[in-house]
């Protein structure tokens, strides 16, 4: 059962990720990106992490996404056309060399990872909101309060930058 | 094998239930304002206009859907249904009651607990602006997408102050759970003042319930749909079912916000007052219905009420002789009590809900956005820090 769920939503991600290179408008892509961050949710949630899985809808597919969503409505972009002209041999030959690629490419990491177990769903249980606090503000407090800080330079920055004079 | 009928049975139930509920809410707000604004609302079709949502049903279901030519079809089709199943999904996590056991089954009032119940009924309420935002976009209208726009941009503003008032009677509770969040609220201070979140979280509460009016497009923050600038905003462009399942969306919206609001703040199913007398207000409310009902009947003001309101009063005495009755048989006093109580306090919250709309004015847009990052998110954090102080302060 939780292999059968794993194989559709990741299946569904990576569908997702490849809508999103291949569509040519902006709206249809923050959907499929939509799509991979619901997807990613639920993997995490399959692995243990169901704290990390509800911030990850909350922040990034539905906070993060609805901006990008605003903004693409707000500039009214329309559908992009595709500039780049591309021969079919190329495109056939590209589809196997791409495919030899990646082969190669899992390979080399497969060989260079060190052996391990395989992970088992539901073996995981430091993922609840509880283990996530302790962690982060007992072994990882350092780079929890330093990221914090480059948060609000960037915030600070962007309206500097946004706005010439303040 | 038992575990997945139980289920399907309760999602049946919860499901046939909310959606009755839904559609009579709509009634209830019409008949609310019309009263209000001393009208009578409707009143034809059935006694006191009881058939009118069966009548509505009917009437979007046989409508033509048009599907205008210059839309983009797929997220056009898509939104209304984004809408409603986002906004119908957040049901499976609200606890109505407690632990019941019937016969041989032992079962939760509630279809499933998440342990980061919570946390799910903010990540669906977020992911719900989809709908309005695409449907507004893909309507390919500029009052549709003057809506979705500013539909994305109030729900951005007012999830802050939501998610920071959610988060204060979570520090106090230290749970993520609804059920642990209403057991936490059981018992009383100095043995008669409940002790619900809402007395030490006023500020929380007050704040969860203006932005819950934003996330909702409600009244007074009804700008995505302000129809005397936008036309009718984002579902302009939308007919039929689909425009019914915006319309429902909103309805489901406001179930969830003020479920969420009566489990975080106050108390859930848990009666206000201890429990021998707790058990007869109930009746109480229901005979004093019914009386007053019958008492209209006999002396009726339009032709139709000598028919309708002493059947209404009789009802109404059936229900208070079933709560007479469950004194004596325990399973049935927890289902009952649970419910009333549940619902009583749903109803109160949906009552404030159509009072607001029925009797104030609309923001205007920039007053909305200063409104929420001047005013409510300082308010919202300010209240969280004292919060979180008090609770650093007073744990071991």
């Amino acid at each position: 059962m939780t292999a059968l769920i794993f194989f559709i939503f990741a299946g569904f991600a990576v569908f997702c990720a490849i809508n999103l290179v291949a569509q040519t408008h902006p709206i249809a892509s923050a959907l499929s990106l939509i799509g991979v961050m619901g997807s990613l949710a639920i993997l995490y949630l399959q692995l243990g992490g169901e704290f990390i899985a509800a911030a990850q809808v909350i922040v990034y597919a539905g906070a993060i996404m609805v901006l990008f969503v605003f903004v693409i409505m707000l500039l009214n972009a329309g559908a992009e056309g595709t500039s780049l002209q591309v021969s079919n041999f190329a495109k056939y030959l590209g589809i196997f060399l791409l495919a030899a690629f990646l082969g190669l490419i899992s390979f080399i990491i497969q060989s260079m990872l060190p052996k391990t177990e395989g992970v088992v769903f539901g073996a995981f249980q430091g993922g609840t909101a509880l283990g996530i606090g302790r962690k982060l503000f007992t072994q990882y407090l350092l780079p929890f309060e330093v990221t914090s800080v480059l948060i609000l330079i960037a915030i600070v920055g962007a309206i500097v930058l946004a706005r010439k004079e303040i | 094998m038992d575990f997945i009928v139980l289920s399907l049975i309760k999602a049946a139930l919860v499901a046939f239930i909310l959606l009755t509920a839904l559609a009579y809410l709509q009634w209830i707000e019409r008949k609310v304002i019309a009263h209000i604004q001393l009208r009578v609302g409707p009143y034809r079709v059935g006694p006191h206009g009881l058939l009118q949502p069966l009548a509505d049903v009917v009437k979007l279901i046989t409508k033509e859907g048009v599907i205008p030519s210059h839309v983009n079809k797929l997220f056009y089709l898509m939104a209304p249904w984004m809408a409603v199943v986002l906004a119908l999904i957040s049901i499976a996590v609200i606890p109505f009651g407690p632990q019941i056991t019937v016969g041989p089954i032992t079962t939760w009032m509630q279809l499933t607990d998440l342990r980061i119940g919570i946390l799910f009924v903010l990540a669906v309420s977020s992911i719900g602006v989809y709908g309005v935002a695409l449907g507004g976009w893909a309507s390919n209208n500029k009052y549709s997408l003057l809506g979705g726009l500013r539909s994305s941009a109030q729900m951005i503003s007012y999830e802050l102050p939501l998610a920071l008032a959610v988060a204060a009677p979570l520090l106090l509770a230290n749970t993520l759970s609804f059920r642990d969040m209403v057991n936490y609220q059981a018992g009383y201070w100095l043995g008669f003042i409940p002790h619900w979140n809402v007395l030490p979280q006023i500020i929380g509460f007050v704040v969860f319930l203006i932005a819950g009016f934003a996330e909702t497009n409600r009244v007074p923050f009804d700008l995505p749909e302000a129809e005397n600038e936008l036309v009718a905003g984002f579902h302009t462009e939308y007919s039929s079912m689909k425009f019914a399942a915006f319309f429902m969306a909103e309805y489901a919206n406001m179930v969830t916000v003020t479920a969420v609001a009566t489990l975080l703040f106050l108390g859930g199913w848990l009666p206000p007052f201890p429990e021998p007398y707790s058990d007869f207000v109930p009746i109480i409310v229901f005979v004093v219905g019914g009386l007053i009902a019958i008492y209209h009947g006999l002396n009726p003001a339009r032709r139709m009420d000598k028919y309708t309101l002493p059947v209404t009063g009789l009802v109404f005495l059936a229900i208070a002789a079933l709560f007479g009755l469950s004194l004596f048989v325990p399973v049935l006093k927890t289902i009952l009590m649970a419910l009333f109580w549940f619902c009583a306090k749903v109803g109160i919250l949906l009552f404030i809900f159509i009072w607001v709309r029925a009797t104030s004015p609309r923001f205007r847009y920039d007053q909305l956005m200063r409104f929420a990052w001047t005013f409510m998110f300082p308010l919202a954090m300010l209240n969280l820090l004292v919060t979180g102080l008090v609770v650093a302060l007073t744990s071991k």
